[in-house]
């Protein structure tokens, strides 16, 4: 049973299925972001429908380019014979 | 029969006989001990315990309330994970450090006083940097050597807090800090920040724990940081300074696990980003706050060992650990893959995975205290979690380039252990109630709202679609970073640099021109000296001395012993004397 889950996310026979299934959930949690009851929002975005979505997303590509430019541009990444 | 037994005890105490038994044995033996901890810490009652005098001051070996008994509890069932997941090892001193090390660490969750804080401090530094030497080779002796030198100047920095503590207040008891922060209180802090690995103190931890051994690296991920959050918990809640170096520290760990290559250097960087959340909340500092830092402990200890368990399962199986080398590994190892990605979804904070109970109390007890900006750093930090250790670690670990790695999976012991772990992962998050009446004040938070699960479920599939789109710019470099570890590795160089060079060409100027200038010269002067010596100085004496001989063998012939002799001289005397009287008195 294990093996078959992991095959799945594993397997390229199934990534047209895996990207269905991904893209179907991503749509539902939007939609179901729109529905939940929103009574204890905190700040002006806890009540905006889908704000976490677009802050995950957000947050993600953010933190992929500046970590890169910061290991490239700014000297952090270096040859892994560096400290030799 | 006594009313207490302390957890360290049974793990000090306990590792002496380990050496000593054979084979299967050891083995019974080595899961007993925890599980009699874990025993005493449960059925462990609040109180004072071993109170005494010594050089004057108060000591107080164990001081039990509901803070410490949260740490005990979750330490000890670490300890057992870890030591099932180390079962398989034969060599007796990594189980030896090992339990020295949860031992001490339970020492400095009990202690009650800053004497006995400080006797198990050191001690979990060095029985932990066993764990790094035991992996052998140079680049872990030398990461072993770095770790214990900043963890014992962290000791240094700590004994003179409490020296100073001990002056300012006359009382050595452990409690927390009140008022105006002095000399002493910054320098406790400064130490207990050092084994928390705050940024810039952090580099300690990511530069040593991917070096130690497979099995070692599984208990250091748990104890030192969390006994730092424990102790930091006890004496500075409420401290402002905290909630911004903890914030700061969730982002940093998670920008530097963008760009990390080794796959337990990844992880390292999750516990410095993990830990962020905890300071944080200690920093909040109200009930509610330092709940979430105490359960979120917790849970990290749990799912943290896991991810630890199964990256150490790759590397024990393949003998690589770099993404770049690493890849297809879910055919051969599956069982691997799932446990582990029950670790990831903890960590991730998922809904019924154990990070979403606890995480999140943190992120609402910063909302309670209208703290916007720290919610706003902390759920980006949440994404960036699920981006490395979800996402980009299993993919390019398990999944990703197929390098076609001979592999199986890990021995059952270690398949047990990382079983034992995530089924912890999934029963605090679907049942969290018994970790919430272990927590140290009443919880009055329900993880489980509609919204909450939504926007979980939606700042973590959203990552998901970043990675998903910007894959090709996540792929591993075969590079290493440089963080603050650079200042005394660059800066011992420098230092060398300095004695091999400068200073040793200062020492050969100095010994060259003594032996080219000086020591000539003071050969010459010494010959000159000799010279006046011989021929004046001595000349002079024997003169002197050949005169007075002379003069004496004159005098001696004076001396004839005929009293007419001395009779004519006598009178010859007379006269000369009667001459120059008149002459003188005319």
């Amino acid at each position: 049973m294990i093996k078959r889950v992991v095959d799945f996310f594993g397997d390229q026979a199934f990534a047209v299925r895996r990207r269905q299934l991904f893209y179907v959930s991503l749509a539902i949690i939007v939609i179901a972001d729109f529905l939940v009851s929103r009574e204890h929002a905190e700040y002006l975005w806890d009540r905006i429908p889908g704000w976490s979505a677009l802050y995950g997303f957000g947050s993600c590509v953010l933190l992929i380019f500046v970590s890169k430019f910061l290991g490239h541009k700014c000297g952090l990444m270096r040859r892994e014979d560096y400290y030799d | 029969m006594t009313d207490f037994v302390h957890p360290a005890a049974l793990f000090i105490l306990g590792a002496v006989p380990i050496p000593f038994l054979p084979g299967k044995i050891r083995k019974a033996y080595l899961v007993v001990i925890p599980a009699l901890a874990l025993l005493a810490v449960l059925s462990i009652q609040p109180g004072n315990y071993g109170a005494m005098r010594f050089i004057g001051q108060e000591i107080l070996i164990a001081r039990v309330d509901r803070l410490s008994i949260v740490f005990a509890t979750v330490f000890t069932i670490m300890a057992l994970i870890g030591t099932v997941y180390a079962l398989h090892v034969t060599r007796a001193g990594e189980h030896v450090a090992a339990f020295v090390y949860v031992g001490s660490a339970l020492g400095v969750v009990f202690a009650g006083d800053y004497l006995t804080l400080y006797v198990f401090w050191e001690a979990m530094a060095v029985a932990s940097a066993y764990l790094v030497f035991a992996q052998g080779g140079g680049p872990a002796i030398r990461a072993g050597f770095r770790y214990l030198m900043v963890h014992i100047t962290g000791g240094v920095v700590l004994l003179g807090g409490i020296v100073l503590q001990g002056f300012g207040t006359g009382s050595l008891l452990f409690g927390p800090f009140e008022g105006q922060m002095g000399p002493a209180a910054l320098l406790i802090l400064a130490s207990f920040m050092l084994n928390a690995a705050v940024p810039p103190l952090n580099a300690w931890l990511t530069d040593a724990y991917p070096e130690a051994t497979v099995t070692g690296a599984v208990f250091m991920s748990a104890f030192t940081t969390k006994t730092a959050v424990y102790v930091l918990a006890r004496a500075f809640p409420g401290t402002e300074l905290l909630v911004w170096f903890g914030t700061a520290m969730a982002l940093y760990g998670v920008v530097y696990a963008v760009l990390e290559n080794d796959c337990r250097r990844l992880l390292a960087y999750h516990i410095v980003s993990q830990v962020g959340y905890m300071v944080a909340g200690i920093g909040i500092g109200t009930e509610m706050a330092v709940n979430g830092a105490a359960s979120h402990a917790f849970a990290h200890i749990l799912y943290k060992g896991l991810l630890f368990m199964g990256a150490g399962a790759v590397i024990y199986v393949t003998g690589r650990r770099k993404l770049t080398e690493l890849g297809g590994l879910y055919k051969s190892m599956p069982i691997t893959v799932a446990l582990y990605m029950i670790g990831a979804f903890a960590i991730s904070a998922f809904p019924f995975f154990s990070g979403f109970v606890t995480k999140s109390m943190v992120i609402a007890a910063a909302g309670q205290e209208h703290r916007a900006l720290v919610v706003l750093a902390l759920t980006m930090a949440s994404s960036g979690t699920f981006l490395h250790t979800g996402l980009k670690l299993p993919y390019y670990m398990f999944f990703g380039t197929d390098r076609g790695l001979p592999a199986h999976e890990p021995p059952r012991n270690m398949l047990i252990a990382m079983a034992m772990a995530a089924v912890l992962c999934i029963a605090i998050g679907v049942y969290p109630q018994p970790l919430y009446a272990l927590l140290p004040y009443p919880v009055d938070f329900e993880p489980y709202t509609g919204v909450h699960i939504t926007e979980s479920l939606g700042l973590l599939m959203f990552t998901a679609l970043g990675f998903v789109l910007f894959l090709r710019a996540l792929d591993p470099e075969a590079t290493i970073s440089i963080d603050t570890d650079w200042f005394y590795r660059m800066g011992a160089r420098r230092f060398m640099w300095f004695a091999e060079k400068p200073l040793a060409y200062w020492e050969q100027a100095v010994s060259s021109v003594s032996e080219t200038i000086a020591l000539p010269l003071m050969h010459g002067l010494a010959r000159v000296g000799l010279r006046i010596d011989v021929n004046g100085v001595d000349g002079i004496v024997n003169g002197v001395a050949r005169s007075i001989l002379r003069g004496g063998g004159a005098l001696r012939r004076l001396q004839t012993g005929v009293v007419n002799h001395y009779a004519l001289a006598m009178i010859a005397g007379l006269i000369g004397a009667t001459a120059v009287f008149a002459v003188v008195w005319q």
